[in-house]
């Protein structure tokens, strides 16, 4: 019995010490509060993981205009904004006076637009390889297993994050990244009988995530942070829809 | 006169500028030789050029066996046939010497970054720095003799502390070419007036005089002089001393920021091409580092043996001295040189400097440090990919979306207003709005269902209009109304309608999705 015990105890450490080399952090390490709120609760550790990159699914042009708010919210929540990102894409449509809504200050973007998906995705490995960078957010559409990594193994030796949006791809096949998420435009919420549109609002499906557990929120950005439909608001939307 | 001399030696005890030297080519039968090497066949023909003059044939150059046999420039053809009936006569082209002479000049470059065409027949290199690397200034001016003779160009070469000198011996020297620094005096004293590149009636004035080396009048009163032979005389024998300073005007001006490394034997692989790149970056960086400085444009030449110049170009975003760096970015384009039979010769250019302060301010200051791993990245992303991949934007102080961007011209560019956000702003932008069919209920009010790309779109939540002109000053054209319009589905979407509903129907166009 005691050695059954002995026995659980390393497997644990062995554990833990698996999480920290992929990435997680320990609560200890964790010295910027994040204001992501309970997306956070779905990691190992309780702990949105960075210097790791994350994938984004989006079916289409809708689906990648709420993704690219959701990823710029995130970069916000978890304090990159502070620091200098590189937006890479091979067709860009993102339009920068609209990532202030989202606290960040447009100037401290610098996008990459390419022709080529090869560029796109030579241009994010070596994005990824340099430090000074807070976060790289990467839009292609196929990324093959052996690409992503490639780009795994940059991001291990700076633990800059990565956020790699695909848009529309062929298949959704597996790749190196921690989680993969998928982010769909929601109706927004206006208090009865007021005209006009609200706050953007979103169903967060969080599919995978390696060692934590994949779960789905519905999310909307509110004065510059992520704010959780309480039950009550989910209720009002849904009569809304329902008459 | 005792005191005059002995303050001239005072003087010339201290040359001006003591780094100086100049190389003196001159090129005996510069025309004709290029014949023969055209035309070896020539080689023991006696032959002229020769252009019409006042109704005459006028010998304009003579090759080395003609001047042997007494013909100088300025007889007349026909003279020169009683004298000797074998001579052949051939046109001479007006423009041949100098076009000739500018491409010598050029490849005289190999010598020294600072080369001048010397009158018709010479060229004057600023050699200052350069016979080291050469082991030494006898072998610099062996080296320059032997090239240019495999040519078979008849030249005469001298090297001293001024132009003067250097031209005077180079043409009527008689003993060394090479003259020390500061022995401009020793080395006139015995030539001729004309050594000085006076005018011919000033020489013959000298000469009538008895005056027929410079020894013979150096010495006199300058007064005396100047009073005699006008001020030109003193002016290029200042010149020749080394006491008044004569610039040159070389025929590409000299890129301050040069490092040269001439090659022992011709360079065809590209190990080698990097090993001089790095050599060459390193001396470069080196300099930069000693005066604060850093470059922004960066050129590696490779001359071939063939005379061809083979050349790649980088570009940075902010000044840069980071050997690495550099060399990361050169060595991308490193595949471009074709060696072809070997290069003999490599340059490295600067010329785009930018003041760079010291690593301190990095020391101090972490987001500079990081700006500039940065920079470096960004330099490599240009460098592959092009200039135009790379954009950052600062607001711009227009109500229009697409002028209310503008793209940043440097790194640290900060915005000069604010980003504007009291009005939505979709986060995809379409880079040109698409036309769209609409169902509208009533004019002035957000469509009820619209087709986008063949798909309807029923309205449930719309926001608007928000209406912006067109900015007369800079177009013409109507304005636009824009909606904010969220589907059943909830997905957010930028309408407009363009122009009102007096001059017809108007238009609708999709131009953005909110997030």
């Amino acid at each position: 019995m005691l050695h059954a015990a002995a026995k659980n105890d390393i497997i644990n450490q062995l554990k833990r010490e698996v999480c920290s080399l992929q990435g997680f952090k320990r609560p200890g390490d964790n010295t910027i509060i994040n204001r992501l709120g309970p997306i956070e609760a779905a990691f190992p550790n309780k702990i949105f993981p960075t210097g790791v990159m994350h994938e984004f699914i989006s079916p289409d042009i809708k689906g990648a205009a709420a993704t690219n708010g959701f990823i710029a919210g995130l970069i916000t929540g978890l304090s990159f904004s502070k620091g200098t990102c590189l937006w890479v894409g091979n067709k860009r449509t993102v339009f920068p006076p609209a990532l202030k809504a989202f606290g960040i200050n447009p100037e401290q973007i610098i996008f990459v637009d390419l022709a080529r998906q090869k560029d796109v995705l030579w241009t994010i490995e070596e994005a990824l390889k340099c430090k000074a960078l807070s976060a790289v957010v990467g839009e292609l559409s196929e990324l093959s297993f052996t690409e992503s990594r490639r780009l795994q193994l940059a991001v291990e030796q700076s633990h800059v994050t990565g956020f790699i949006h695909r848009y529309n791809p062929k298949t959704e096949n597996v790749v190196a990244c921690v989680s993969r998420w998928k982010i769909r435009s929601l109706p927004s919420i206006i208090e009865d009988g007021m005209p006009g549109v609200g706050y953007p609002r979103w169903k967060v499906e969080l599919l995978k995530v390696r060692n934590g557990t994949p779960a789905a929120w519905n999310i909307e950005w509110m004065n510059e942070r992520f704010q959780y439909a309480a039950e009550q608001t989910l209720f009002i939307s849904d009569k809304r829809k329902a008459s | 006169m005792q005191q005059n001399k002995h303050f001239l030696y005072q003087i010339n005890a201290k040359p001006a500028d003591m780094s100086k030297r100049f190389v003196s080519i001159w090129f005996q039968h510069l025309t004709t030789d290029w014949m023969i090497r055209r035309q070896p066949e020539l080689k023991d023909v006696v032959f002229v050029f020769a252009a019409p003059e006042r109704g005459r044939m006028v010998v304009k150059a003579v090759s080395a066996a003609a001047q042997e046999r007494g013909i100088q420039p300025g007889m007349v053809a026909a003279d020169c046939r009683t004298i000797l009936p074998s001579l052949q006569v051939f046109d001479d082209k007006p423009e041949r010497a100098n076009k000739l002479l500018y491409a010598l000049a050029e490849w005289c470059m190999r010598f020294a970054p600072a080369v001048a065409i010397d009158g018709a027949d010479g060229l004057m290199l600023d050699v200052s720095g350069c016979p080291h690397l050469w082991g030494g200034e006898r072998q610099y001016l062996k080296d320059i003799i032997i090239r240019l003779r495999s040519f078979g160009y008849h030249v005469r070469v001298a090297i001293a502390d001024t132009i003067g000198t250097a031209w005077a011996v180079c043409h009527y020297g008689h003993t060394t070419p090479l003259i020390r620094a500061g022995m401009q005096t020793e080395a006139l004293l015995t030539l001729p007036p004309a050594a000085l590149r006076i005018e011919a009636n000033i020489t013959e004035r000298l000469e009538k005089l008895g005056l027929y080396q410079i020894k013979n009048f150096i010495n006199m009163p300058r007064r005396a002089l100047r009073r005699r032979f006008g001020p030109s005389l003193l002016t290029r024998l200042d010149q020749a001393l080394g006491q008044e300073i004569e610039v040159l005007d070389p025929i590409q001006p000299v890129i301050p920021y040069q490092e040269r490394l001439p090659c022992l034997e011709p360079i065809r692989t590209a190990t080698g091409i990097e090993i001089a790149l790095q050599k060459l970056l390193d001396t470069l960086c080196e300099r930069l580092a000693k005066e604060s400085k850093g470059l922004r444009c960066c050129l590696f030449k490779a001359w071939r043996i063939d005379g061809k110049i083979e050349q790649i170009q980088i570009g940075t975003n902010r000044p840069s001295r980071n050997v690495t760096h550099l060399f990361k970015l050169l060595e991308q384009k490193i595949p471009l040189i074709e060696p072809d039979l070997g290069i003999e010769l490599f340059i490295i250019e600067a010329p785009v400097v930018e003041d760079l302060t010291s690593a301190q301010d990095t020391f101090w200051n972490t987001i500079n440090g990081d700006n500039a791993a940065i920079a470096e990245l960004l330099d490599k992303i240009t460098g592959k990919l092009g200039v135009h991949s790379v954009h950052r934007y600062l607001p711009d102080e227009h109500y229009w979306p697409e002028r209310s961007v503008k793209v940043a011209t440097s790194l640290e560019e900060q915005p000069a207003t604010e980003w504007r956000t009291e009005l939505p702003r979709p986060i995809h932008l379409l880079h040109e709005p698409e036309a769209i069919t609409v169902t509208v209920a009533i004019p002035d009010y957000p469509p009820v269902l619209f087709h986008y790309k063949g798909v309807p779109y029923n309205v449930a939540k719309a926001d608007g209009p928000e209406r912006i002109e067109q900015e007369w000053f800079l177009t013409e054209g109507q304005y636009r109304d824009y909606y904010c319009i969220e589907d059943d589905k909830g997905a957010r979407y930028w309408l407009f309608r363009l122009g009102d509903y007096k001059s017809g129907e108007p238009k609708w166009f999709m131009h953005g999705f909110f997030a």
